[in-house]
């Protein structure tokens, strides 16, 4: 099979199995690299406008985060879910987010193994 | 949003400390303003980034703090004042990894050392101080007329 260098949300949901929490009418959206992280400040520090979010954080600050740096989604792991806080900042903001079983490595393995980049497999264009 | 031609846009925020769950609160609204007045994005995220650490800093480590926005053509400054225990030793609260934080505050994703660096990070102008027993001052600019991007 050909590695891709994109996905669509929607091609995630399937790969990791996960439940959409909010945001099932934006799962056409491309996602072209990832990162995961359960530290907000790592986050802040490697994170790029348009990341695809992995983390097993699931408090409003995830949410919070993801808006700061312009994510385009966040899968939670571990069958994690966020609060309703930041549910509700999540669907105001426009911020599809998932959930899957799988654990943080697996997560990162099975997106990676299809072609996904990290954030530094990427050239700077800044 | 209007600016007026003396002073730009100010704009106060008031930060409790231990506010937990309006933590954030505050730089989302930064980032809307920003948006809204029509600042470069690149701009946007630094500025955004650099308001949200500084802000969980005033929720995790003080009694309160007050974030001033302040935009005029030619600069973006964030000032925050906060009350609170201040920074005993900056050098070392400036280094990546150093924290005195709790499991609370790790808990919230945050306290990994990176906050304050990562303020200095995304700043084109960075200053600090603090008084032990008494609370810590931060000055964060980003040059709005440059064009070479930081």
């Amino acid at each position: 099979m050909p590695k891709k260098t994109k996905m669509t949300l929607k091609e995630i949901k399937e790969l990791l199995q996960a439940e959409v929490i909010t945001g099932e009418d934006c799962l056409d959206r491309e996602i072209r690299f990832a990162g995961g992280s359960d530290l907000m400040s790592d986050v802040l520090a490697f994170g790029k406008p348009g990341i695809l979010l992995l983390t097993g954080l699931s408090n409003s600050q995830s949410v919070r985060t993801a808006n700061i740096i312009d994510a385009k989604a966040i899968v939670y792991v571990r069958g994690k879910k966020p609060d309703k806080m930041g549910i509700e900042l999540a669907r105001g903001k426009g911020i599809p987010l998932l959930s899957t079983k799988f654990m943080m490595y697996t997560t990162c393995g099975l997106l990676f193994s299809q072609g996904l980049p990290g954030v530094n497999g990427l050239p700077h264009k800044e | 949003m209007k600016m007026s031609e003396e002073n730009g846009l100010l704009q106060r925020f008031e930060i409790t400390g231990g506010d937990f769950g309006n933590a954030g609160k505050t730089s989302t609204s930064i980032k809307e303003i920003l948006q809204e007045i029509g600042i470069d994005s690149s701009i946007i995220i630094r500025a955004s980034i650099a308001a949200y650490e500084a802000e969980m800093n005033v929720v995790m480590y003080a009694r309160r703090g007050v974030l001033t926005l302040n935009i005029t053509p030619e600069k973006l400054h964030l000032k925050l004042e906060d009350e609170g225990p201040g920074i005993e030793n900056l050098d070392m609260a400036m280094q990546e990894g150093f924290s005195t934080a709790t499991d609370e505050m790790r808990e919230m994703g945050f306290g990994a050392g990176m906050g304050l660096p990562n303020i200095k990070r995304n700043a084109d102008k960075f200053d600090i101080s603090s008084i032990p027993g008494k609370g810590t001052s931060l000055g964060i600019t980003f040059c709005l007329n440059q064009t070479e991007k930081k």
